[in-house]
């Protein structure tokens, strides 16, 4: 084996024991699966005409839309993805004039769908797309409050199996070779849209900073946003003027909970055995309150024979007292009877 | 069932004594809840509620689910303060609150079935599908856990009444084990229910985000628990006193002061604990606009207030002020899970797009609060709640004064 195939091999052995686990914290940084697919929207480019809308219905047959998407008035209120819609289309009026951005499933490097997902329902794939599986979801619809990019959506009308919708980067049709490139991205008449690896499509929007001064913010979106995004975004406006949140920081999101996942192992091993331990002391608190208390009554009793003892003593001794004075009262009596008898005896002699 | 006043006379004063106020009204409220419930499994969620893909979560998690389980906390601090703290003068108090606390959670887990998409799947986390990095996963564990040691701390009362004594014996032999089992999973399911919040702290207003959520959830719970048991204990004095023995009235007013004492106590450590966290994310000016003056009614009005008449009442021995300080801190405890899982959150939308429930929500919820407080009243007008069974006499003989009323044995409870 080749040292190189070696080493290659090794990390991706080292990159599936992280990755597996994207709730990881600590000095690993996780920077997305490599070579995994993604896209870069051009918000120059884009010119507002939906047909990026119109392909993703198609390719997921989804629903026909209340009004057609030849119909740009739709563009004069903002919309947002619902169950019926993995993407929209939006107008912004911005310094710079209009201003078109599509919306849809940013597919993170470290979704927070997935992470909050109880069942665990939602899947990274290794080729980018965060998608979702119908045959365990409770419809607890706790992913859409992890979101912060408020994509997935859910069936509400549906009273027995509604789902949760939301775009899936076209991954069962690329899978299944049906498409080579999303719906969205193959309908796209300007280019505004391009489907490659993260990492080319990184380094395309850098080369277009540099052929195009002065018509780009050097910022792409997505890059680091959440921990990083495989759906990227450039543009000649601040991100926050096309409704793109700047404020969602660069941790992603499974870190705001590990540590208070890690918590509950420490909760259950430390709780029992400090609970026993209050427990044993208020028994042995208990159990001295209760000797304590059985030796005073044990004490007051004795002290209460002794008392009663000397008591008896002294009745007794009073008793004999009195006894012996009556003893030698009757003897006096009778003595003196006798005297008086013999006195009489003597008189009658 | 009937009312409160056993009738005299036959069938026609036993129908007229059906019709009291109180069955009345809770019936109209059972009679809308099933009808909302064929509703809700033919409509469904958009036929009934106001939600939205921007509002996943409505009334029926910041209430029902959040508000449920934080109120039921009387049960796991009334048993830990009798069983394992050795405050045995409580004892009284432990049966109402276990009875109250598995009612709750039961309810909670009612409440569910109405709010998931496909209920019959929620056995799935823990036996089919687990995804343990989720919080929400944590929850579901600890909830369902905690329902069966609920259970299993209840079945003595089932147990005595129908006076299987064996079988009664072996499970109050595992009261210690159960107690310290639902601590541990009392702790980790009242804080993960905070924790479930902090996923998102792109949507939750800074003053109420915060890494220290957990302990908020957790600590505030205590106080909701002892609270609870306070009200209750107001509630179920005036309405099922009859069914009360000697030792129960005896310690009533001792497990007011001694509960009211325990809360102050935590909901002071709670009061600084939110100020740490506001000091923590520096959150001052936040103070200054609309989200701080609610907050600060919040804590103000329904944490230091309550703190205070807690002391106050214990000072002076005055149940009323504990009773007024334990209404207030159960509201406050309400407001605090609305704060968090409702009126601060997505507080960056515009108020278009802010959620507000629909009157078949609030309705609902009542409904479940209803069916909880029938079964209530159902189980502690017939097993040994507020008194203890004749057969199954506990208290402590030591304190052996002889009790100067013997528990008026209660008909229904000898069974048939």
């Amino acid at each position: 084996m080749q040292r190189r195939h070696f080493l290659g091999l090794l990390g991706a052995t080292a990159a599936t024991a992280v990755l597996g686990k994207p709730a990881q914290a600590g000095p690993k940084h996780f920077t997305g699966y490599p070579d995994s697919f993604g896209v870069l929207f051009d918000a120059t480019r884009c010119i507002g005409c939906r047909r990026c809308e119109a392909g993703c219905n198609r390719v997921n047959g989804l629903p026909a839309p209340a009004r057609p998407f030849d119909d740009l008035s739709v563009l004069d209120t903002p919309r947002r993805t619902d169950a019926r819609t993995f993407t929209v289309v939006n107008r912004y009026s911005t310094a710079r004039g209009p201003v078109y951005r599509k919306n849809q499933c940013q597919h993170c490097l470290e979704p927070a769908c997935a992470s909050s997902c109880f069942v665990a329902a939602y899947a990274k794939t290794p080729q980018g797309a965060v998608i979702w599986e119908e045959g365990v979801c409770v419809g607890c619809r706790y992913c859409m409050i992890a979101c912060p990019f408020d994509i997935p959506t859910f069936e509400y009308w549906d009273p027995l199996a509604p789902r949760i919708m939301k775009c899936h980067l076209c991954y069962p049709h690329i899978t299944a070779g049906t498409l080579r490139v999303p719906g969205c991205v193959g309908a796209c008449p300007t280019e505004a849209l391009v489907y490659g690896r993260r990492v080319d499509l990184l380094r395309e929007a850098r080369h277009r900073f540099h052929l195009f001064p002065g018509r780009y913010l050097d910022h792409i979106y997505g890059e680091h946003e959440m921990g990083g995004t495989n759906w990227l975004y450039i543009s000649g406006v601040p991100f926050r003027e096309i409704g793109l949140r700047e404020d969602l920081g660069v941790t992603p999101a499974p870190e705001f909970t590990s540590g208070a996942l890690a918590a509950v192992p420490i909760i259950a091993a430390a709780w029992p055995a400090l609970l026993l331990g209050i427990y044993a002391i208020s028994q042995a608190k208990d159990k001295a309150a209760r000797q304590e208390k059985r030796q005073a009554l044990r004490e007051a009793l004795a002290k209460a024979q002794e008392e009663c003892q000397a008591e008896l003593a002294k009745v007794k001794a009073k008793a004999e007292a009195d006894k012996k004075a009556a003893i030698e009262r009757e003897v006096k009596k009778a003595l003196e009877e006798a005297a008086k008898a013999q006195a009489a005896k003597e008189e009658g002699e | 069932m009937s009312g409160e006043h056993a009738p005299s006379t036959p069938v026609a004063e036993e129908r007229a004594s059906l019709l009291t106020p109180f069955n009345i009204v809770t019936g109209l409220i059972v009679l809308v809840g099933l009808i909302l419930t064929v509703l809700r499994f033919t409509k469904g969620l958009a036929g009934v509620t106001n939600l939205s893909d921007n509002n996943p979560w409505g009334i029926w998690i910041s209430f029902d689910l959040l508000c449920g389980v934080a109120l039921a906390a009387g049960g796991y601090t009334t048993s830990a303060a009798c069983y394992v703290f050795g405050m045995k003068r409580y004892h009284a108090a432990v049966r109402p609150a276990i009875l109250t606390a598995f009612l709750g959670y039961a309810l909670v887990v009612f409440a569910l079935h109405y709010d998931v998409g496909r209920p019959w799947r929620l056995p799935y986390p823990i036996f089919y599908s687990p995804g343990p990095t989720s919080v929400l996963f944590e929850v579901g564990l600890c909830v369902f856990l905690y329902l069966i040691v609920l259970f299993l701390e209840w079945t003595p009362s089932a147990l005595e009444w129908l006076r299987q004594k064996r079988w009664r014996n072996l499970m109050v032999r595992m009261t210690l084990a159960l107690t310290i089992f639902g601590v541990v999973l009392s702790t980790m399911h009242q804080s993960s229910l905070g924790a479930l919040f902090l996923i998102a702290p792109s949507k939750l207003h800074p003053l109420w985000y915060s890494s220290y959520l957990p302990v908020f959830f957790f600590i505030s719970s205590i106080a909701a628990g002892l609270s609870m048991v306070i009200f209750e204990g107001t509630l179920s004095h005036r309405y099922l006193h009859d069914k009360m023995d000697a030792h129960y009235l005896e310690g009533h007013d001792q497990v007011a002061l001694g509960f009211g004492r325990g809360a102050a106590i935590v909901l002071v450590v709670y009061f600084f604990l939110k100020l740490v966290g506001l000091a923590l994310d520096n959150n001052w000016h936040y103070l200054l606009t609309g989200y701080g003056a609610m907050y600060a009614v919040e804590l103000l009005g329904f944490v230091a207030l309550p703190a205070l008449l807690y002391a106050v009442g214990v000072r002076e021995k005055n149940l009323k002020v504990i009773r007024w300080a334990a209404v207030l801190t159960v509201l406050g405890i309400v407001l605090n899970r609305f704060n968090v899982s409702w009126f601060a959150f997505n507080w960056h939308l515009p108020a278009a797009e802010r959620y507000f429930p629909s009157w078949m929500e609030v309705a609902v919820s009542l409904y479940i609060v209803t069916v909880g407080l029938l079964i209530f009243r159902f189980i502690a007008t017939r097993m040994p709640i507020f008194h203890e069974h004749p057969d199954f006499k506990e208290t402590e003989p030591e304190e052996e004064e002889p009790h100067e009323h013997e528990p008026r044995p209660h008909p229904q409870s000898f069974g048939h």
